[in-house]
């Protein structure tokens, strides 16, 4: 049943691809070279292959061989290779945000939940704190990184990326966890302070398990924020290694043939759908906490 | 024998952002232990508070309770009492008998020990074919039992019980009085019941407390000598007249005598 419903759900994914797909090479095909406008405003782009590569050119990009550039590796490398490549970096930095942004909006959540004051002093604050433009931030982030040293620790680039992503992180999990850990109805929380139960046991026993439901969508939030935060922070403050600063690279050689920065905007969308695949796993394995759960 | 419950001079004022409402007023009475006793009145006469004054959920403005001879804040830490609500207010991501080992859980009894209650206190309210089911699989009634067996399982010497029927149809309702008669027999313990339901009320109890509202007062006591209670409890002529009595006190209070009313019926019978 359960296996059932996750293949129908797979076939409806690779139809929307396959779709999207065909609408693609339909208006390349079809679509005025141009592209379409109205009112002198274009709003469906150029049909000419510098700006919508075949799909198929896409596709062998993938295989063609990497011409040095910003990254200069062995001579059969592909371009599939140094995207690989580049989003195992990324995706190395943005778990690394994802843990940092879910610990620390957990935390915040906890204070929040146990204090009223806390939460009328610090929520303002943290939806303030995502109107700050990451842009602006990476190279402040950046500049208090760089240097500090503790002991044999040494903050390096990687870790300001990080940061970053951990910042977009945060966001959702702090919200979504506080509303979870108040959504526990009346009777239960009479029911756990009947049965004397302190702060701590009902934390356990009632707040977290109630606040589940509330928290994989959160989670799948925090993900594809780290990614991206972690992509965008690449490219902000110029850390060599990783998907955007590749995205960035390709685009710059491209002159007339974009397929190479179609393949890696592709392996970056792949990172995002990891990223969100693993939330996934969480979620299947926490079934049991799911809001009238039945089965 | 000391009193299961003891309030004397009890009052509850609550204040709101308009002025403050007295939701309980001069509240004296005696549970003894073993004792079955219902509060009932109309909705806003403060039997659901004063079971939570009991309960220690609320602290009174004004007076002294006492449960087995302690404060009630000490009788609510060392569970000296089970309550049930009217929804089950059971865990959904527990199983039946996971719920009914939650409150030995919270006290760090060992799992062995903890299982063998659970499996004890689940028979006692018939539910043993449904330990590992979840209570979302489960109808009202049953998910009632689960949250009854639940409340006895540290052996309780009270059970506080708020309307825990008052979401089941008529059928299921009556089958669940007779288990909580049951049930209360076997375990001995003292049951402060709140109920709308005047049959309901008369059946289960050995008293029937009538409260009136704003404030809420106790206006008047009916014992109920119905002795042991079996099927031909609710056909029975004292049961009817207890209801009467009951409701009576609820309308105005007017204490009418059972003396007075045998005459009242006979004046009738004449008139035919």
């Amino acid at each position: 049943m359960r296996v059932g419903r996750y293949a129908l759900r797979a076939l409806f994914v690779l139809v929307g691809l396959v779709l999207l797909a065909a609408i693609w090479e339909a208006y390349k095909d079809w679509g005025p070279a141009d592209g379409v406008k109205l009112f002198g405003t274009r709003i469906l782009p150029r049909t000419t292959d510098a700006s919508m590569p075949h799909l198929s050119t896409i596709w062998h990009a993938f295989g063609a061989p990497e011409v040095g550039g910003a990254i200069t590796l062995g001579p059969t490398t592909t371009v599939l290779d140094s995207i690989v490549d580049a989003a195992l970096n990324t995706l190395r930095w943005a778990a690394t945000g994802f843990a940092i942004g879910v610990v620390v909006g957990m935390l915040l959540a906890l204070l929040m939940d146990r204090l009223v004051i806390a939460e009328r002093a610090l929520l303002p604050w943290i939806v303030l704190s995502q109107t700050v433009p990451l842009i602006a931030l990476a190279p402040l982030i950046t500049k208090w990184g760089a240097g500090s040293s503790v002991g044999s620790f040494h903050w390096q680039n990687w870790m300001s990326v990080a940061v970053i992503a951990s910042y977009l992180a945060f966001f959702p999990v702090a919200v979504g966890m506080v509303r979870g850990l108040k959504s526990p109805s009346a009777v239960h929380t009479e029911y756990f302070r009947c049965a004397a139960a302190g702060w701590w046991k009902t934390l356990i026993r009632l707040k977290l398990p109630a606040s589940v439901p509330f928290l994989i969508p959160s989670l799948r939030l925090a993900a594809a924020g780290a990614v991206v935060g972690s992509i965008v922070a690449e490219i902000s403050i110029g850390l060599d290694g990783g998907i955007g600063r590749l995205i960035l690279t390709y685009s710059q050689q491209a002159t007339g043939d974009p397929s190479r920065v179609y393949a890696a905007v592709i392996g970056a969308s792949v990172l995002g759908l990891l990223a969100a695949a693993v939330v996934g796993i969480v979620d299947l394995a926490l079934w049991r906490y799911h809001r009238g759960a039945a089965a | 024998m000391t009193p299961a419950v003891s309030l004397s001079g009890v009052s509850k004022t609550f204040t709101l952002r308009r002025g403050s409402v007295v939701a309980l007023e001069d509240i004296d009475l005696t549970i003894e232990r073993g004792e079955f006793v219902s509060l009932i009145g109309p909705s806003g006469c403060g039997k659901s508070t004063l079971l939570r004054v009991i309960a220690d959920l609320l602290v009174p403005t004004t007076g002294t309770v006492e449960v087995n001879e302690k404060s009630a804040r000490k009788a609510r830490l060392d569970q000296d009492y089970g309550f049930t609500f009217q929804q089950a207010g059971l865990l959904d991501w527990r199983t039946v008998r996971a719920n009914v080992e939650l409150p030995l859980e919270l006290h760090g009894v060992d799992r062995s020990k903890r299982r063998a209650r659970a499996l004890e206190l689940l028979d006692l309210v018939g539910l043993t074919d449904f330990t590992d089911h979840r209570p979302p699989q489960l109808s009202g009634g049953m998910q009632q039992r689960v949250a009854i067996a639940r409340a006895l399982a540290e052996s309780p010497a009270l059970l506080l019980m708020d309307e825990p029927f008052g979401a089941l149809d008529e059928m299921t309702r009556e089958r669940m009085q007779d288990e909580l008669v049951r049930i209360a027999a076997e375990t001995g313990a003292a049951v402060v019941f709140v109920t709308h339901s005047i049959p309901e009320a008369v059946f289960l109890s050995h008293r029937v407390v009538v409260m009136s509202p704003r404030p809420g007062r106790i206006a008047d006591v009916i014992p109920v000598e119905l002795g042991k209670r079996n099927a031909d409890t609710r056909e029975s002529p004292a049961f009817y007249a207890v209801i009467t009595q009951v409701r009576e006190a609820l309308r105005g209070h007017q204490t009418t005598s059972a003396a007075d009313r045998a005459a009242e019926i006979d004046r009738a019978k004449g008139a035919l």
